[in-house]
C-alpha cells in the first residue's frame, strides 16, 4: 500500500509539472485562440538560457529571474508579435503549422548551437527525504508539487480575482464586446503570452534535473502537456492541473504494475476516452461554435 | 552548343581520369556514429575518438604513405538509418567503417560491410555481435561475455553480496548484459531477486527505483546507456537507495558522473578502459583529448581513438591496402603499446573479433573516476 502511495505521489509531482506546461495551452487558448505546438521547446529554451546564464556564473535563482525577463521578451512579446498576431488573421491552421515548425527550429537550432548532448541541470531543492504514514516521499517532490500549484492556482485566482485578470478573461469570451468596454485587447492578449512565457520558465527550471537539459527534451514534454490540457479541458484552466495530474499518476502507476513500455502509452490512450466520451475534457464547457 | 558539350565532355574524361590519381593517395573511413538521440553521448565521444586519431596519424604522414579521408555520419541512434548509411559507405568504396556504438544498430550495419567484405570497428559491446561468425566485424571493447564475470566476481568477493536486483535497459545491448551478468552470477552462487526492465530514453525513474527498493537485495546492478544511467542514479538517491550500486562500463562513465553530479558518488564499476587508468600513455591521451575538444572523453573516446590505431597496425602488418588480408592479418593480431603507443594498452584481437587487455574497477567520487583495482587481461592469467 505505501509503495502505491509512493507511486502516486511522485506521480501527482511529475504530473503538477505536466500541468505547468498544460496551463500554457489552455491561456492560450483561451485568451487568443492560440494553440501552440512549440510548448515543450517553450520549456527547453528557458532550460539553456538558465544555463547560459549559469554558466557566467550566476545562481540558480537570478539565472531563473534573468530568464524569465527574457522569455517574456522572446517567447511573449516576439512569439505574439511575429507569429500568432500575423497569422491569426487566416485562422487556426496556419498557426498550428507554423508553431510545429516552431518548435523543429527550436530545437534543431539549440542542436546545432549547443550540441546534441544532455547537459547537468542544477536542483532547486535539497536533497531530504521524509517519512508520512510509512511513505517515503522526497522533498523535491513536496516542493515540486508546492511550488507548481502554487503558480497553477495563483494564476486561476489572477484570472478570476484581479480587473486585469477579468478583463483577459473578457477578451477571450468575446473580443468585439471587449473592444467596445474599452478593454485594451492587444494588450490583454499580450499579458497572456508572457504569463505562459513565465509559467514555461517555472516549468523548465522543476522539470530539467530530472529530464537533463537536451534539445530533444521538449518534445515528449509538449505532447504529454497537450493531452493533459484535451483531458481537463481545453476551456478550463483548473482541467490543465486535473489533467496534468491524472496523466503524472497513470504513466507511474502503468510503468510500476504493467510494463514500463507502455508508459508513454496512458496519456494517450486518457487522451482517446476523453475525445470519445467527453470531448470538451473533465472540467470543461461546451462550446457553440457559430458557422 | 556544341562547343560547349565538348568542354563538358572533355571535363568529365578529365575528371574521370583525375579522381582515381586522387583516390590513389587517401584511404577513405567512413564514420556511422550516434550523434543525435539516445545514443549522443556513446556517439560523439567515440566519433571524437577517431577524429582525433585520424588527424595525429595524418599529421605523421599517413598509413604507408597515404593520408586518411574520413567522413562522419549520423545514425540518429536508428539501427535502420545506420543500415542505410552502411549501404552508402559501401557505395563510397571506403577501405574500413567505424562504428556504430550501440549494439542494435551494429546489428543490422554490419551485415552490409560482411557483404561488401569491408573491416568494420564497432563500439558495440552485446555479447551476440560477435557470435554470427562474421569475418569482418571487430570490436573496440570489450564483449559483456568477457566484462561481467569480472563484475559477478567483485559482487561475490569484494561486496560478499548473496543475492542482487538487476536494472537493464530494454535494447539490445541492455538485455545482452542482463543475460550475462545473470549467467555470471550463477556462476559464482548469486542469486537474482529482482529483473527490472526500462526503457531507452527513459526520463523518470520512480518506478523501476521502487521495485529496486521492495528487491531489498544485497547490491543493485544497473545497465543502462549513459544518460539513463546519470537519471537512474539521481533516482536512487533521491529515493534514498542506500545498498551498493555495481554497473558495467556506462554506470560510471564521464559522462554519467557529470550528469548525476553527486548522486554517482559510490557506484563502482567495471571499466575496459578509463581515462584515469594509472598509465602514463592514458593521461597523454587525456591531455591530448581534453586540448583538442574541451571535455574529458569516457570510454567511448578511447575505443574510437585505439581502434583506429589498431587498423593501422594491421595496414602496416599486411603492407598494403588490401581488405580482406587486413581483417584475417587482425584475427589473432597482438599490438604492444610500447611499438605502437597509439593503441594505449597492449591489446589482442581473438578469431572472433573480440578482444582482451586489461580492464579496471573504478568507483566514482567527487566528480571522477577512481581506479581501485587494475585487473589483468584475461590472456594473462
Amino acid at each position: 500500500m505505501s509503495d502505491f502511495l509512493l507511486l502516486v505521489f511522485s506521480g501527482i509531482a511529475t504530473g503538477s509539472i505536466y500541468a505547468l506546461a498544460a496551463l500554457g495551452f489552455t491561456l492560450l487558448w483561451q485568451a487568443s485562440g492560440t494553440i501552440n505546438f512549440a510548448q515543450g521547446e517553450f520549456v527547453m529554451l528557458p532550460a539553456f538560457t538558465m544555463l547560459a546564464f549559469m554558466s557566467f556564473g550566476a545562481p540558480l535563482l537570478l539565472s531563473f529571474a534573468l530568464t524569465c525577463v527574457v522569455a517574456v521578451v522572446v517567447l511573449g512579446w516576439a512569439f505574439k508579435r511575429g507569429i500568432a498576431d500575423p497569422l491569426l488573421r487566416f485562422g487556426l491552421m496556419p498557426i498550428v503549422v507554423a508553431t510545429i515548425g516552431l518548435s523543429i527550429a527550436a530545437s534543431n537550432g539549440v542542436r546545432a548551437g549547443y550540441s546534441a548532448e544532455a547537459y547537468p541541470f542544477p536542483t532547486l531543492f535539497a536533497r531530504r527525504l521524509f517519512d508520512v504514514f510509512g511513505v517515503t516521499v522526497s522533498l523535491a517532490d513536496i516542493t515540486t508539487l508546492a511550488f507548481a500549484g502554487a503558480l497553477v492556482l495563483g494564476t486561476q485566482a489572477f484570472l478570476a480575482r484581479t480587473v486585469t485578470g477579468r478583463a483577459m478573461q473578457a477578451v477571450a469570451q468575446n473580443t468585439e464586446s471587449a473592444t467596445v468596454l474599452g478593454i485594451n485587447v492587444p494588450r490583454m492578449v499580450f499579458y497572456t503570452f508572457a504569463i505562459n512565457a513565465v509559467l514555461a520558465c517555472a516549468a523548465a527550471l522543476l522539470v530539467t534535473p530530472t529530464y537533463l537539459a537536451k534539445f530533444d527534451m521538449g518534445g515528449s514534454l509538449g505532447t504529454k502537456a497537450f493531452f493533459a490540457a484535451i483531458i481537463g479541458g481545453f476551456n478550463n484552466s483548473r482541467g490543465a492541473l486535473l489533467g496534468g495530474v491524472i496523466v503524472g499518476i497513470g504513466e507511474n502507476l502503468a510503468a510500476a504494475y504493467v510494463s514500463p513500455a507502455y508508459k508513454d502509452a496512458v496519456a494517450l490512450i486518457l487522451f482517446m476516452a476523453v475525445i470519445l466520451f467527453k470531448p470538451q475534457g473533465l472540467l470543461g464547457r461546451k462550446v457553440e461554435r457559430k458557422v | 552548343m556544341q562547343l560547349i558539350r565538348r568542354t563538358l565532355l572533355a571535363a568529365a574524361c578529365a575528371a574521370a581520369f583525375v579522381a582515381p590519381a586522387f583516390a590513389q593517395n587517401v584511404v577513405k573511413i567512413a564514420g556511422l556514429y550516434e550523434l543525435s538521440g539516445p545514443g549522443t553521448t556513446s556517439g560523439t565521444n567515440f566519433k571524437d575518438g577517431v577524429q582525433l586519431a585520424i588527424k595525429e596519424i595524418n599529421a605523421a604522414g599517413g598509413i604507408l604513405g597515404r593520408k586518411i579521408d574520413a567522413t562522419v555520419a549520423d545514425t540518429q541512434s536508428n539501427p535502420g538509418v545506420a543500415k542505410g548509411l552502411a549501404s552508402k559507405a559501401i557505395d563510397d568504396d571506403v577501405f574500413a567503417v567505424f562504428g556504430p556504438v550501440f549494439s542494435g544498430s551494429v546489428m543490422v550495419s554490419m551485415n552490409e560491410t560482411r557483404r561488401a567484405e569491408i573491416p568494420n570497428f564497432v563500439g558495440g559491446e552485446a555479447a551476440a555481435i560477435t557470435k554470427q561468425g562474421n569475418p569482418y566485424v571487430f570490436r573496440t571493447s570489450f564483449t559483456q561475455e568477457t566484462a561481467m564475470p569480472k563484475v559477478a566476481r567483485y559482487i561475490a568477493n569484494g561486496l560478499k553480496a548473496k543475492n542482487v536486483a538487476v536494472m537493464y535497459v530494454n535494447n539490445d545491448f541492455g538485455k545482452g548484459g542482463r543475460d550475462a551478468i545473470t549467467k555470471a552470477l550463477a556462476d559464482v552462487g548469486v542469486k537474482v531477486v529482482a529483473d527490472i526492465s526500462t526503457d531507452s530514453g527513459q526520463i523518470d525513474f520512480s518506478a523501476p527505483v521502487l521495485k529496486a527498493k521492495q528487491a531489498n537485495a544485497d547490491a543493485l546492478f544497473v545497465y543502462t546507456n549513459e544518460e539513463e544511467s546519470a537519471r537512474a542514479l539521481r533516482e536512487l538517491r533521491k529515493q534514498g537507495y542506500d545498498k551498493p550500486l555495481v554497473g558495467e562500463t556506462t554506470l560510471t562513465g564521464q559522462k554519467v558522473i557529470e550528469l548525476a553530479g553527486d548522486a554517482a558518488n559510490g557506484a563502482t564499476a567495471h571499466v575496459g578502459l578509463t581515462i584515469d587508468a594509472p598509465n602514463e600513455r592514458m593521461l597523454a591521451f587525456k591531455a591530448k583529448f581534453y586540448k583538442e575538444y574541451n571535455y574529458f572523453c569516457d570510454h567511448n573516446g578511447i575505443k574510437g581513438y585505439t581502434g583506429v590505431y589498431l587498423l593501422k597496425a594491421a595496414i602496416e602488418k599486411v603492407g598494403k591496402f588490401d581488405r580482406k588480408a587486413v581483417a584475417s592479418a587482425l584475427h589473432g593480431l597482438s599490438v604492444k603499446a610500447a611499438t605502437h603507443p597509439g593503441v594505449i594498452l597492449d591489446v589482442s584481437i581473438d578469431d572472433k573479433g573480440d578482444l582482451d587487455r586489461e580492464s579496471y574497477l573504478v568507483e566514482a567520487k567527487n566528480g571522477r573516476q577512481i581506479v581501485k583495482e587494475v585487473l589483468p587481461a584475461l590472456g594473462k592469467k
